[in-house]
C-alpha cells in the first residue's frame, strides 16, 4: 500500500491562491470608480448578454471579474438575499455591509473547504446620500474584504490599472471624466498593447444617486454612452 | 480556523446558491415557505379584518389609468379613510386590490419583489402577459384563505412594449385571469362604477379626460355603495390615480387629481346624478 505524501497546510493554501489568481489574471479587467453623483462601474465586455457588471438593490451594485458561472451564482445569491431581506425587513435594511460579510463568509468556505476554490474578484457597492457616505467592497477568493475608497481595479492588469488610476484619480470628478478616465485606463493598460476602446466593448453602469427612483442603478450604453465618452476632452 | 462555524452565522445557505427559478415567490416556497400569505394553515372561523373596496381602469390611447377610493371598512365601521390601494407593480405596470386590505398588501409587495426580482435576475423585463400569469399564480395560491373569508382580488394593468398599448386584466379568488377591453373595475363598488363607465367612458377620450370618467366613476361607486369613499374635499383626501404610458407609471399629483374632484364635485352640485351623455372632450 502506497502512503500518500504529506502536503504541509501552507503548501496546500497557496497552491489554491496561485490556481484562483492564475485564473482571475486571465479575464479582463474591471474598474469602479466613485464619481461626484454616485459610483461608475466601466468593465472591459463585449458581450451584451453576459454581465460584469449588475443591480443588486435599490442602491447596491456587484461588478466581478473571473469565471463567469461562479460569480454569476454569487450574483444570483446576492438578489436572493437583498430581496429576501427586503421584502422581510424594509427596503432600508438591506446593506452593502450585509451584503459584503455574506459573500466573504462564503467564499471563505469555499476556499477553504472545497479543493477548486472560485476563481473571482468582486466589488459590491452603495451610494449613500453624499460622497462620503459612499461605500466600496472588494472581495476577493479566499473570502478576505477590503474598504475601499476612491477607485478600485480588478482582473488580469489590476496592478497596471491601479498605479494608473493613483496617478490619475481626483476626487471631485463628474460622470462623464470618472467614465472616460476608467475607460482610457482599461484600454492603456488593460492589455499588453495599449488600444482605445469604444463603448461595443465596453459594459458601463452606474448608481447615480441624482436618480429620482428608489433603484439607482443605471446601464449606460449604445447611443448614450458614445456621446458621454465622445464628449470628454481625448486624454492620452 | 472558525470558518464553518461563522459561515453558519453569515454565509449564504445552499439555497441561495441554488442555480433555477428566477421567481422570488418560488424561491421562498423552498427556502422559506412561512414567509408566503398563501402557506399559512389558519384555524377555523371567521375574522373580522378590514376590507378594500372598489378600484376602477380605464385604457387610452396610449396608456391606461387605474384609480381607486381611499375607504377600508370592517363591517359597518370605517376602518381607514386615507388607505392607499392603488401601487405601481414595477415601471410600465400598476396593480389595485379589492378584498381583505392586510393580506391585499402583503401581496402586493410580494408581487413587486416579484418582478424587480426576475427583472434582475434575468437582466429584462417580463412580458406583460407574463406579469399578469404571475399575479394569477399568487392569487391562487391565496385560495385556502380566500375559502375562509380572506379574498383578495386585484385588478392589473400595464403599458405593453410589444403592442404599445395599456392593457386591463382582471382576476377571481380562484387564479382565473381575463383580459378586460376599455375599462373594468372591482371590489364592492364596482357594478356601479362599471355601469358609470359604460356611460362616460370613450375609446378615444384623451389621458386627462379619462382620469375625469374614472374619478367620476368612483363618485357613482360612492353615492350607492356604503363601503366605497367619495371625495374628502375637507380633509383633501382625494382617490389614488396612476396613469401607466411609454414613459412609465406616474401618479397623478395632489392637486392636479383635486382640481379634477372639485371640477366633479361641483357639477355634481348642480347635477347630483352626473353627466348625461359622453363627455365632450
Amino acid at each position: 500500500m502506497s502512503m500518500p505524501f504529506y502536503v504541509s497546510p501552507e503548501q496546500i493554501i497557496k497552491d489554491k491562491a496561485d490556481y484562483a489568481r492564475k485564473g482571475i489574471a486571465r479575464g479582463r479587467s474591471v474598474v469602479v470608480v466613485q464619481y461626484t453623483g454616485g459610483i461608475a462601474f466601466v468593465a472591459e465586455n463585449p458581450s451584451r448578454a453576459l454581465h460584469k457588471v449588475s443591480e443588486i438593490y435599490d442602491r447596491i451594485a456587484f461588478a466581478a471579474v473571473g469565471k463567469y458561472n461562479e460569480f454569476e451564482n454569487l450574483r444570483v445569491a446576492g438578489v436572493r438575499l437583498a430581496d429576501m431581506r427586503g421584502y422581510s425587513y424594509d427596503r432600508r435594511d438591506v446593506t452593502c455591509r450585509g451584503l459584503a460579510n455574506a459573500y466573504a463568509q462564503t467564499l471563505g468556505t469555499i476556499f477553504t473547504e472545497n479543493n477548486k476554490p472560485y476563481e473571482v474578484e468582486m466589488v459590491v457597492a452603495e451610494i449613500g446620500d453624499s460622497a462620503d457616505a459612499d461605500q466600496m467592497y472588494r472581495l476577493t477568493f479566499d473570502g478576505s474584504v477590503a474598504d475601499e475608497h476612491g477607485f478600485v481595479a480588478m482582473g488580469g492588469q489590476s496592478d497596471q490599472i491601479a498605479t494608473a488610476l493613483t496617478a490619475r484619480y481626483t476626487e471631485d470628478l463628474e460622470l462623464g471624466p470618472a467614465v472616460a478616465l476608467a475607460v482610457s485606463v482599461l484600454g492603456k493598460h488593460g492589455a499588453p498593447e495599449p488600444r482605445t476602446l469604444d463603448s461595443s466593448q465596453l459594459e458601463v453602469a452606474v448608481l447615480d444617486r441624482t436618480r429620482t427612483v428608489a433603484r439607482k442603478f443605471r446601464r449606460l450604453s449604445g447611443e448614450r454612452l458614445t456621446s458621454l465618452l465622445a464628449d470628454q476632452p481625448d486624454e492620452s | 480556523m472558525e470558518i464553518s462555524r461563522t459561515h453558519a452565522a453569515g454565509g449564504l445557505p445552499a439555497a441561495f446558491m441554488t442555480p433555477g427559478s428566477a421567481s422570488f415567490s418560488d424561491f421562498l416556497a423552498s427556502h422559506a415557505p412561512q414567509m408566503l400569505p398563501g402557506s399559512r394553515v389558519l384555524p377555523p372561523g371567521q375574522v373580522d379584518a378590514p376590507h378594500g373596496t372598489t378600484i376602477v381602469s380605464a385604457t387610452f390611447p396610449g396608456g391606461v389609468i387605474m384609480a381607486g377610493d381611499r375607504r377600508a371598512t370592517m363591517g359597518n365601521v370605517i376602518a381607514q379613510r386615507d388607505i392607499e390601494k392603488v401601487f405601481p407593480a414595477d415601471e410600465f405596470s400598476c396593480v389595485g386590490i379589492a378584498g381583505t386590505a392586510g393580506l391585499a398588501v402583503e401581496v402586493v409587495r410580494l408581487f413587486q419583489v416579484e418582478l424587480e426580482h426576475y427583472e434582475k435576475i434575468e437582466g429584462a423585463q417580463l412580458s406583460l402577459d407574463g406579469k399578469a400569469n404571475r399575479l394569477a399564480t399568487l392569487i391562487r395560491n391565496n385560495l385556502p384563505m380566500a375559502m375562509q373569508g380572506l379574498a383578495v382580488v386585484p385588478l392589473f394593468a400595464g403599458f405593453d412594449l410589444e403592442t404599445h398599448a395599456g392593457r386591463i386584466f382582471s382576476y377571481d379568488v380562484t387564479g382565473g385571469r381575463y383580459e378586460e377591453h376599455a375599462f373594468h373595475a372591482v371590489g364592492s363598488g364596482s357594478m356601479f362604477a362599471r355601469g358609470s363607465l359604460k356611460k362616460l367612458y370613450g375609446p378615444d377620450l384623451t389621458e386627462s379626460d379619462t382620469v375625469a370618467v374614472c374619478v367620476e366613476a368612483l363618485y357613482d361607486a360612492a353615492d350607492d355603495d356604503s363601503a366605497t369613499g367619495g371625495p374628502d374635499l375637507a380633509r383633501k383626501i382625494y382617490p389614488v390615480v396612476l396613469v401607466v404610458t411609454a414613459d412609465g407609471v406616474r401618479r397623478v399629483p395632489e392637486d392636479e387629481i383635486g382640481g379634477i374632484v372639485n371640477q366633479v364635485v361641483d357639477a355634481r352640485l348642480a347635477r347630483p346624478d352626473g353627466p348625461t351623455g359622453l363627455r365632450s372632450s
